[in-house]
């Protein structure tokens, strides 16, 4: 406020950072607020939603600050800001019922044509996307978005390297089946026509 | 000849250009002779050029600001019960502290009545007193400031209680007040709560685009002695970053503030000033 500094800094409640500027930052927190673009864009993807993707990553944020005692100085800042958001993930889908107990993850892919209903929902690759399951879209996206090596996408998302191999390769035939199948649904509309 | 054996491990890792060479060249022979195969991968590889594309104006938008709250340790979100609700010894310590804060408004004023009022207002109408004209904004935007960038509790009740938020309010500056719907613009309510002006009981509702910013609206029923104004006679005044449209109608002294330019303010207060006058 114009009229207001300098006094303003000395009476301010700690909740106003506007006339002190952004709040003040130690090495930690510039890591993490480097992180944030990526982790905002991540879970827009992953969720096709820009207000649930920001909770999320407020509460990712919210997490690795109240436990940034556990996170090492020396390791990637961004690989554990991803596993703690993963984490939140798998528990947000379990709260709402989301969440499909894979028991076998090596078992041969199902049929992956898409039913008539999804197909013709099906507009672009955000809506396509969202028909993989969740489990498969986490790590094509890590490694689309943030080309994390495939060992670190293991620890990141806590599964064996086997199966980060197996869903990605279920995930990409998947979508692909699905873009196509989305193709051929568009192309026939035209021919229609 | 023996053919090394490409696995399907091998493929994925072709796509995404992670093979040592020796392997990759392996894979490319195997995929000339298996041109199904080459089909799939090269949809593979489009799908990753494909995701690279979504969502990346992510990356060069600005931080909302309660993010970067949440990354430095300051803060919460605004999802738990409202403080009087919360039995907990946090809602307690919040109790103390927004007694604080309130003292803190008090403590402000005494020097921001010697502050800068930057207003294009022209003279003050007939029945409003310059005093009153002047004071508006600047209580409205010091309580946005200190209200608007709290993260925890940015209200006392909730936009999930509005009846109740409106008949608390209503009830305090008695005459009945209802906050206006300013979706069309992005911004719907979070809640509201009760301030003290310099003459009695303030109303300040608080709205929120998706993208975190925020806009308040003060609400003082301070004004009895003011007749009633033209319709649309708003003014602007700009108090540091915060820029606020103010306008008295029917005895209550109305003021938007948001940290947003000016030409985003106005349609927005427009829009509030019009519903407040036909409700």
């Amino acid at each position: 406020m114009s009229g207001m500094s300098p006094k303003t800094d000395q009476q301010e409640p700690e909740t106003d950072t506007h006339a002190t500027g952004k709040p003040a930052i130690d090495s930690d927190s510039a890591q993490m607020v480097a992180c944030i673009p990526r982790l905002r864009r991540y879970a827009r993807v992953l969720l096709g939603d820009s207000g649930a993707a920001d909770d999320l990553v407020q509460d990712t944020l919210e997490r690795a600050w109240t436990r940034r005692h556990s996170w090492r100085g020396g390791g990637d800042m961004r690989a554990w800001l991803f596993s703690i958001m993963h984490n939140l993930h798998v528990d947000q889908r379990r709260r709402q019922g989301g969440l499909t107990v894979v028991i076998n993850d090596e078992a041969p892919a199902p049929p992956a044509r898409a039913t008539q209903a999804d197909t013709l929902e099906l507009r672009d690759l955000d809506a396509a996307l969202a028909l993989l399951p969740a489990e498969q879209r986490e790590v094509l996206l890590l490694i689309a978005l943030e080309d994390m090596p495939y060992g670190q996408i293991a620890a990141t998302l806590g599964i064996p390297l086997g199966t980060v191999m197996s869903r990605l390769s279920r995930g990409r035939e998947k979508l692909r089946l699905l873009m196509s199948e989305n193709t051929s649904q568009t192309v026939r509309r035209r021919e229609a026509r | 000849m023996n053919q090394p054996t490409i696995t399907d491990a091998d493929l994925q890792a072709y796509v995404d250009d992670r093979l040592p060479s020796a392997r990759q060249a392996d894979v490319e022979t195997f995929l000339r002779e298996h041109p199904d195969v080459a089909e799939r991968v090269r949809a593979y590889a489009a799908q990753n050029a494909a995701i690279r594309t979504l969502h990346r104006e992510t990356l060069d938008e600005a931080i909302p600001e309660h993010l970067l709250r949440a990354a430095t340790g300051v803060g919460a979100p605004p999802k738990r019960a409202p403080w009087f609700l919360a039995f907990s010894s946090d809602g307690i310590a919040w109790r103390v502290a927004a007694g604080l804060v309130i003292a803190c408004i008090g403590a402000m004023a005494g020097w921001a009545g010697r502050g800068t009022l930057v207003s294009e207002a022209s003279a003050p109408q007939a029945g409003v007193t310059a005093e009153a004209a002047a004071s508006l904004p600047r209580w409205a935007a010091m309580a946005h400031r200190v209200y608007s960038p709290d993260m925890k509790r940015p209200v006392e009740l909730g936009a999930h209680e509005k009846p109740l938020l409106v008949k608390w309010l209503s009830r305090r500056l008695r005459t009945p007040i209802r906050p206006p719907t300013l979706s069309a613009f992005g911004y719907s309510l979070i809640g509201g709560r009760l301030l003290s002006g310099p003459q009695g009981p303030v109303a300040q509702f608080m709205y929120q685009d998706a993208s975190g910013q925020r806009l308040t609206l003060y609400v003082s029923g301070e004004h009895t002695a003011a007749p009633r104004e033209k319709e649309g006679s708003f003014r602007f005044a700009q108090e540091g970053s915060v820029n606020v449209y103010y306008w008295f109608y029917d005895k209550l002294g109305y003021a938007l503030s948001a940290d947003i330019p000016k030409t985003r303010l106005e349609p927005l207060a427009a829009s509030a000033c019009r519903q407040l006058e036909t409700s």
